[in-house]
């Protein structure tokens, strides 16, 4: 074989298996390959090398037999928050240890249906709360780039994405999917230096995915580039009837559509983004990306978010209190670990199960969550905060009569590294202040790569834009990859 | 409002998570620190502003009143409801005695 194949993005093994260049067998192969050695990094939970041999001997039959689809031939690393028939699901949590869903989520089965291969189930912060992966029960995922100060420090890889957003920058698998609650694709995808996009809420279906917030969660793509991008999410939004929120909508052919000329475009730069004593490395990125806009064609704009510093705060009422009520179903009794004391009554084997089956991040959260929503704080917090939240909205709309999309820097630092925040949970907090806006209003976003910071660690743009135009964010997403030329890869050690 | 340590131990039982003295101590500082900082949503005027229901707009449908009318989510799969669970019991879940 003249060329690594795993080298090779979604689009490159789609059409290159398409005109034979190689068998997707070749494909799922190498890919294997490179899973089975890269333990060191932690990335998956549980390793299905079986299915992805399975769907490319599928692949290939399908070639012969003239009837591919859009997927053929590619073996994706799926998010250990989907359900996956037959496959361990945990949520990287030891409450759901063990736990083989006997259904499928409607999002990795539209991923089967259009041909693609099952490589793994990725790790993740533990119920998807963490922003550095450092929450899961199975261990923390290490980020495969090291800074160039000839030091060995563990990195983040970001979280709550990390086994996704680890396995595409080392080629362990060409794309994965993600969710977004407050940045889960875009800061891992930015520590990484790779692409990914949350869609507007409802176009991916939240049937099977272990929920955390519900009105906040949603599915997307993390690839190497943002033409696979839009070709993964294609293949994963859509209306879903079992979903009460999924938008009945039809998918557009985003892929066909990408362009990178944005003449006629308007950029909103919001000036409540430029924060005091931000590492100017991440103001220099910002100031570039705007450059190569405006070389795109686009028109820049100053625009005002004039609630953004509440978006954090009000983000940590609403997102707790989703999560107080959704995961109080583990109780012990339905599915998942039980922890029953000797002598233990009812409620007693439900506080052991919980106390035993959840991290400390997300008791902690539980346990916020259930504050705000109790009885005499309600409306100080919880409705206070869906109250801001409507401000926030309210922010976009009016930004968005005098521009098309945004561009931010994606998080407000490089990767960290391991264990540097997780004394002050607060601090960890902190790191979405640039990525929960978009996911309170529900509006499309995604991170590209777009430099090497002077630790040479990658840095991600964030484009945000309106409700359903996640053609614009690609298009201007995809201006931004070509300029910026972003060829960095992590140097192999693992 | 800063909590104390008899209101994480209360907050825990409403969460139904056993709790050590140790762990409330710990949890206390950690608690006060995050409800400090979104206290600062106090200082937003939203007078007039009605609180957000659903991000993106959205009608609530109603499925066809049809029995088992989706095959995955329909009736009949019992079998399937109780593979996961600790402790099934003649097709049940099983639970500790809650009624002597």
């Amino acid at each position: 074989m003249m060329t690594d194949l795993t080298n090779l993005t979604v689009a490159q093994i789609r059409d290159g298996h398409r005109a034979g260049d190689f068998s997707a067998v070749e494909v799922a192969e190498a890919f294997n390959a490179n899973v089975a050695a890269a333990k060191a990094l932690n990335a998956f939970i549980v390793e299905t090398p079986e299915q992805a041999l399975g769907a490319a001997k599928q692949a290939d039959a399908d070639r012969a037999a003239g009837t591919l689809k859009p997927l053929s031939g590619v073996p994706i690393g799926m998010k250990d928050l989907f359900a996956t028939k037959g496959v361990q699901t945990t949520a990287a949590s030891h409450m759901l240890e063990g736990f083989v869903p006997r259904y499928e989520s409607t999002v990795s089965q539209k991923l089967w249906d259009a041909g693609a291969g099952m490589l793994g189930k990725l790790n993740l912060d533990q119920f998807a709360m963490g922003s550095s992966n450092e929450t899961s029960f199975f261990g923390n995922v290490i980020s495969p780039w090291k800074r160039n100060d000839g030091g060995n420090a563990a990195l983040a890889p970001g979280g709550s994405s990390g086994g996704s957003s680890a396995a595409i920058a080392a080629r362990l698998c060409p794309a994965a999917t993600g969710t977004d609650t407050g940045g889960s694709i875009r800061q891992p995808a930015a520590f990484t230096g790779i692409s990914g996009i949350k869609p507007t809420y409802g176009r991916c279906s939240r049937w099977g995915i272990v929920a955390f917030a519900s009105s906040l969660d949603q599915a997307g793509p993390m690839a190497r580039d943002v033409r696979d991008c839009a070709i993964m999410l294609q293949n994963m939004a859509g209306f879903d009837p079992k979903d009460a929120t999924s938008l009945d909508l039809p998918v557009p052919d985003w892929e066909a559509a990408l362009s990178s000329d944005l003449k006629g475009k308007k950029v909103g730069i919001p000036r409540e983004y430029r924060l005091e004593g931000i590492d100017p490395d991440i103001d220099a990125m910002w100031d570039a990306g705007i450059a190569m806009l405006k070389d795109a064609g686009a028109e820049v704009v100053e625009i005002s978010l004039p609630h953004t510093k509440y978006a954090l705060p009000a983000y940590y009422i609403i997102a707790p209190a989703e999560a107080s009520s959704n995961l109080a179903r583990y109780d012990g009794v339905r599915y998942g670990l039980r922890d029953l004391p000797q002598g233990a009554g009812l409620q007693d084997m439900y506080a052991a199960t919980r106390a035993e089956g959840f991290g400390p991040e997300v008791k902690r959260r539980i346990m916020i969550g259930t504050y705000v929503l109790s009885a005499g704080f309600y409306d100080a917090y919880y409705t206070q905060a869906q109250k801001v939240r409507t401000l926030i909205s309210r922010d976009f709309s009016a930004a968005f009569e005098t521009c098309d999309v945004i561009l931010a820097p994606t998080a407000p630092s490089a990767a960290f590294g391991l264990g540097e925040k997780t004394a002050d949970p607060l601090s960890m907090y902190l790191n979405d202040v640039f990525a929960v806006p978009a996911s309170l209003a529900g509006l499309p976003a995604m991170s590209v790569p777009a430099a090497l910071n002077r630790e040479g660690l990658p840095l991600g743009l964030q484009i945000i834009g309106k409700a359903f135009d996640e053609q614009g964010v690609l298009n201007a997403g995809l201006a931004i990859e070509e300029r910026a030329g972003f060829t960095a890869r992590a140097e192999k050690w693992w | 409002m800063a909590i104390d340590q008899a209101t994480v131990k209360k907050i825990a039982s409403l969460a139904r998570i056993a709790i050590s003295d140790a762990e409330a101590a710990a949890m206390e500082g950690e608690l006060n620190n995050i409800l400090g900082w979104v206290e600062q949503l106090g200082e937003v005027d939203v007078s007039g502003v009605e609180p957000m229901t659903a991000v993106i707009p959205n009608t609530l449908r109603l499925r066809d009143d049809i029995v088992d009318a989706d095959p995955l989510t329909g009736g009949n799969r019992r079998d399937d409801v109780l593979a996961n669970a600790p402790e099934p019991q003649h097709g049940f879940f099983g639970v500790p005695k809650v009624i002597e």
